[in-house]
């Protein structure tokens, strides 16, 4: 499980912890989440902005 | 008095930042208590003219006060912004704003209830009692924007004033993403009149609203109708706000908050109507839109609006950096740029003809369009007139 960040605004989604608030539960893969998904926090960055954080 | 930032920058040396306008922001927090001013004359003049002395504030004098006071030089180096961020003052600020908007609507409505007025100050009680609600909504952008769970709350809370519940997710998921394009309900077109844009912004942005938070509700297997649903918190609230108005003040209430809310969600359109009008975004060739860029905004970097508005004129900044706080906003030299503040440029947009006239050569002379109706986002039922009327290029804007 790995972990995902908007290059704009740092919201990073985590696939272990998923996002409750947008009704993605734990261990929502990035790869399923819908292909228009936006940045929750920003929403100026769509999905293949959004970069893979080492950890 | 002012606070000094510092940081020494491994490339950069050493920046030093003192924000003049740090204590300049307490007119964001105490411009909702403006038309308490008119309702204070009242009693002291004893003329229900005084009552108009708010309205006259907004669309005269702060104009003349942008037109006389100028641009704001000051600019954050964007090294000090985390610094800038990190000061809990200007949140503060921010925070408090929030009862004030309930202050101003209750004591008006008190006023109207419980004093013998004409119908003509009712009117202009409901208009700038909406007026000031409208900035309400600027409150919530600024707060509804921010990251954490309490910021968005207040936000939530706030807009049951206006009652725009759904405004923070239709704008923050909706607007920011479409914005400049022709598909976006809140962006103006070329040769669209702010009267007709109202028709397509207020219906079309509930509707985003509401489906991005369907859309959300469903992912979380629960109803649209629920009490989970955002939007119906804000609109709860503002029920039980403006039905516990018309139980303390009678009938009265019911046309004076119809005025009032109008007027306040026609605040909104107005900013929509001037932040964006005719500018759009280019498709790429996987058809998604390009990133929104500061030229995609219209900038009004004067000083006066800017304090009473939380750097609301910054809009291109906003734009590329939607969570920043108002204090961090920049300004930047080429951006598209108003020549007036908000207020002014409102009164401008409610004479369609007078804003064509200032706007539209304004719109195709900026350097990305540069006369190039193909860049522009224009009215659709206008096509056909404004590509006869300006289809030859840069020249025949010259000459029009």
């Amino acid at each position: 499980m790995g972990k995902f960040r908007c290059p704009g605004c740092e919201y990073t989604y985590d696939e272990d912890r998923g996002d409750a608030h947008e009704g993605y539960p734990p261990g929502t893969s990035f790869e399923s989440l819908p292909e228009d998904f936006t940045c929750p926090d920003c929403a100026v960055r769509y999905k293949e902005d959004f970069e893979p954080v080492e950890d | 008095m002012s606070t000094t930032y510092v940081l020494d920058h491994p490339e950069k040396g050493h920046i030093e930042y003192s924000d003049r306008k740090r204590y300049l922001w307490m007119s964001s927090l105490f411009m909702p208590l403006f038309p308490m001013m008119g309702v204070a004359a009242y009693f002291l003049f004893d003329t229900q003219w005084a009552l108009a002395l708010p309205l006259l504030f907004s669309y005269v004098l702060i104009p003349v006060l942008d037109y006389l006071l100028g641009s704001d030089e000051n600019n954050p180096p964007e090294e000090i912004v985390p610094q800038l961020e990190d000061d809990r003052y200007y949140r503060w600020l921010t925070w408090l704003t929030v009862p004030m908007h309930f202050i101003v609507l209750i004591a008006i409505a008190w006023f109207v209830g419980t004093q013998d007025l004409t119908v003509w100050s009712v009117l202009v009680l409901a208009i700038t009692a909406g007026s000031y609600s409208g900035l309400g909504i600027n409150t919530a952008h600024e707060l509804g924007h921010k990251k954490p769970e309490f910021e968005r709350l207040l936000a939530k809370i706030v807009l049951a004033v206006p009652t725009y519940g759904h405004f923070c997710i239709e704008h923050n998921r909706g607007h920011h993403r479409d914005v400049a394009t022709p598909e976006d309900p809140a962006s103006s077109r070329m040769g669209e009149s702010i009267y007709k844009f109202v028709w397509r912004e207020i219906p079309g942005a509930w509707r985003r609203g509401w489906a991005v938070e369907k859309e959300r509700l469903a992912r979380l297997g629960k109803s649209e109708w629920s009490i989970h649903n955002d939007i119906l918190q804000s609109y709860a609230i503002s029920a039980v706000l403006q039905g516990g108005l018309i139980l303390a003040f009678g009938w009265i209430m019911l046309p004076f908050l119809a005025i009032h809310n109008f007027w306040a969600w026609f605040q909104l359109t107005s900013a929509n109507y001037i932040e964006h009008y005719g500018l759009k975004r280019d498709k790429e060739p996987n058809g998604r839109y390009e990133r929104c860029q500061p030229h995609h905004s219209w900038n009004a970097n004067y000083i006066f609006s800017n304090i009473v508005l939380f750097h609301l004129e910054r809009h291109s900044d906003h734009h590329a950096n939607p969570t920043r706080r108002y204090q961090s906003l920049r300004n930047f030299d080429g951006l598209p740029e108003l020549p007036n503040g908000y207020y002014g440029m409102y009164l401008l947009a409610y004479i369609p003809w007078l804003w064509y006239k200032v706007m539209d050569k304004r719109l195709l002379a900026l350097p990305h369009i540069n006369g190039d109706l193909s860049k522009v986002n224009i009215d659709p039922d206008r096509y056909d007139e404004i590509t006869a009327r300006y289809g030859a290029g840069p020249g025949a804007v010259a000459a029009a």
